[in-house]
């Protein structure tokens, strides 16, 4: 018998569902969520499922409804708050920043916000500059925010259900180019097998997607794919590359990382954030932090988007955003 | 404020090109986004075709775009939204460069960089942006640069009216109230924010009211026309040359097509855009445009040169080149 595949954008819908029907206080808000089904599909069939009560179309007034969210969420309810793309942010980034990140903190431990922040990023479809970004490393870089970036829609479905059942804030960013829309070109293999109960995958557990000895692949999201294709291409050449998916940001999995790079004495980053500043300079960080248990064979390498905004013609895009070319162009220059 | 008959005129093949403009867009917009030749399983591909990405089309909302600019110059600033190609036409916006930076070309606006919801051109003093609500206070700014260099000039901004729901919105009308500033606000009501009705999204009836918070004047145009349009906004715009300050217009306009193209619109009444397109504005306005005194033979060549500037123009944008690859990392900073 074949398992059930699902589309990431699914496979989300139904964890959503699944703890929408286990807790009465799980709700849904944000732009278009309700008829529309969420612009990206993540919220598809909850309305007809739950009705309007609990699936709520919000007006566009992202700063009410997310510190909505967080006000609600502060008694008791656990909302479930959309921003349609992550670049956005900047017409509410004072509620989540400085008050859903912040105000556990400064109640010190008293006020819990079981919130998650849903929002889709991602290019690769020519949308151009304020449509298109990741930034998940601009929130993880903020105290207070657990970080959520599902490659697969297994993994999305256990990563949901974790972030509405964890008492603190979680963003959850769903990449566009992997969710399995009917009008978006995307990477197949993040539509997986996913089994119909419910099921939860800790945070800070990164998984090893592919095991491999000469190099060790830090990545996420859509880069995942990228990278898998990239290293099938090495592997004909005898290159034999590991590939680690983060899965969340906050809490990082550290360990995963430096046993792999410990193993295989090379680290590439592969990343779709912003180069600078971010989640790619992190990573080498924390290997820089623990070169007296790493010994690393040669210089660490960044793939990221090289510190300009997403420009929308295709033929720029495509050399601004990493490419499968340039994870195995890369892994090939540090082998050599 | 009654149009003159050259005003008129001017309208009505603006409307024409606008329109033009658009459901060409349609068409080529589709090109290489069907199966058989994009992702197997795919019913559209957004990626696809010479003019990727989103593509949102103004036809139907024509009146709101030249009533307004009617009344504008080169000294006066437009900011807009995603849905800015309109506008854009109406003030001057050449339309070789528009029609180029939607096929992502150097000779477009922004050499390609910016896409169909970011156009910028500093000699018809015009930007937009993808963020709702975004330009209302730019607007501001270029209003209060106006008043600091003691000029007449006027700033417009544009916006749908699912972005009156946004804060800028309220902050940038007390802030034009407050300093007296040259703001016309145009609110153009389409009934839609992408699936979301006003009813759903919005509390009162009439955006125009708000105006009251602000102590400005506040006037709802109800018939998508542009004849209206160009009374009423002629009026604020007069009074805002004065110096007398911002007012707030809301148009009642109509998108005869999806928020994007692609969209399948489940949540719209299916005849919805017929019945609106029996009451066509080009239609009406024609009829004005020939009581006024144009001759068949000069309506026929306004709708020859229309149509020969947006066929002129798609032309050029498909023979022009892409950017250079080495243009990615430039113009980050000048």
């Amino acid at each position: 018998m074949s398992e059930r595949e699902l589309t990431m954008a699914a496979a989300i819908a139904e964890a959503i569902g699944q703890e929408m029907q286990r807790d009465e206080n799980v709700f849904v808000m944000g732009e278009d969520v309700a008829k529309y089904g969420g612009i990206f599909g993540a919220t598809g069939g909850l309305l007809d499922q739950f009705g309007p009560e609990r699936v709520m179309d919000t007006p566009i007034s992202e700063t009410a409804f997310i510190g909505a969210a967080t006000g609600a969420a502060a008694e008791g309810m656990r909302p479930i708050v959309e921003l349609m793309f992550v670049d956005f942010f900047g017409v509410c980034m004072d509620q989540i920043y400085n008050h859903m990140a912040k105000n556990t903190y400064m109640s010190g431990g008293n006020v819990r916000l079981p919130v998650v922040l849903t929002t889709a990023i991602g290019g690769g479809y020519n949308d151009a500059a304020q449509h298109s970004q990741c930034l998940y490393g601009l929130f993880a870089h903020t105290p207070g925010l657990k970080i959520v970036v599902p490659s697969n829609a297994y993994d999305a479905k256990g990563l949901m259900a974790s972030a509405i059942r964890d008492d603190n804030p979680v963003m959850y960013f769903f990449h566009k180019g992997i969710m399995g829309l009917p009008w978006m070109a995307y990477f197949t293999g993040s539509t997986t097998a996913v089994p119909e109960e419910p099921y939860t995958i800790p945070f800070g557990q990164a998984n090893v997607v592919r095991e491999g000895s000469d190099v060790t692949i830090v990545t996420l999201s859509q880069m995942v794919h990228k990278s898998v294709i990239a290293a099938e291409a090495l592997a004909q050449d005898g290159i034999s590359a590991e590939i680690i998916d983060l899965r969340t940001l906050v809490p990082l999995d550290k360990e995963t990382i430096l046993n792999s790079v410990r193993k295989t004495g090379r680290l590439c980053v592969a990343d779709e954030d912003y180069l600078s500043f971010g989640l790619s300079g992190e990573i080498a960080a924390i290997i820089a932090e623990n070169l007296d248990s790493v010994n690393l064979k040669g210089p660490v390498k960044r793939i990221a988007v090289p510190d300009v905004p997403i420009p929308y013609t295709r033929p720029l895009e495509q050399v601004v955003i990493p490419q499968v070319a340039d994870i195995e162009s890369t892994i090939r220059s540090m082998v050599s | 404020m009654e149009p003159t008959k050259e005003h008129l005129l001017w309208m009505y093949e603006q409307m024409l090109i606008i329109r033009d403009f658009e459901e060409t867009m349609v068409n080529v917009y589709l090109e290489g986004k069907l199966p058989p030749n994009i992702q197997e399983g795919l019913a559209f591909d957004i990626g696809g075709g010479p003019v990727p990405g989103e593509m949102h089309l103004a036809a139907g909302q024509e009146p709101v775009a030249v009533g307004t600019c009617a009344h504008l110059n080169d000294n006066d600033t437009i900011t807009g939204t995603h849905r800015p190609h309109h506008f854009a036409i109406a003030k001057g916006i050449p339309l070789n460069a528009l029609a180029a930076e939607m096929f992502g070309k150097v000779t477009g606006l922004g050499r390609g960089k910016g896409g169909h919801m970011h156009l910028f051109s500093v000699d018809k003093k015009f930007g937009c942006s993808g963020i709702i609500g975004a330009g209302m206070p730019q607007a501001c700014g270029a209003a209060l640069a106006a008043k600091k260099k003691g000029k007449d000039w006027v700033a417009v901004t544009f916006f749908g009216e699912g972005a009156a729901n946004q804060g800028s919105f309220h902050e940038s009308l007390n802030l034009a109230a407050v300093w007296k500033l040259p703001v016309v606000f145009i609110c153009e009501d389409n009934k839609y924010a992408i699936s979301v009705t006003r009813e759903e999204s919005t509390a009162i009836a009439n955006n125009a009211d708000r105006a009251a918070g602000y102590g400005v004047p506040g006037v709802r145009v109800e018939n998508n026309d542009a004849v209206e349009v160009y009374d009423v906004v002629g009026e604020a715009i007069a009074r805002a040359r004065r110096g007398e300050g911002p007012s707030l217009i809301e148009v009642s306009t109509d998108r005869y097509l999806g928020h994007f193209q692609g969209d399948a619109e489940a949540y719209r009444p299916k005849d919805e855009v017929q019945k609106l397109r029996e009451n066509d504005p080009i239609d009406r306005l024609k009829q004005q445009v020939m009581a006024a005194g144009v001759s068949e033979a000069e309506e026929a060549q306004v709708r020859a040169r229309a149509k020969a500037a947006v066929e002129a123009a798609y032309t050029f944008a498909r023979e022009s080149p892409y950017p250079d690859v080495s243009e990615a990392t430039q113009h980050v900073f000048v």
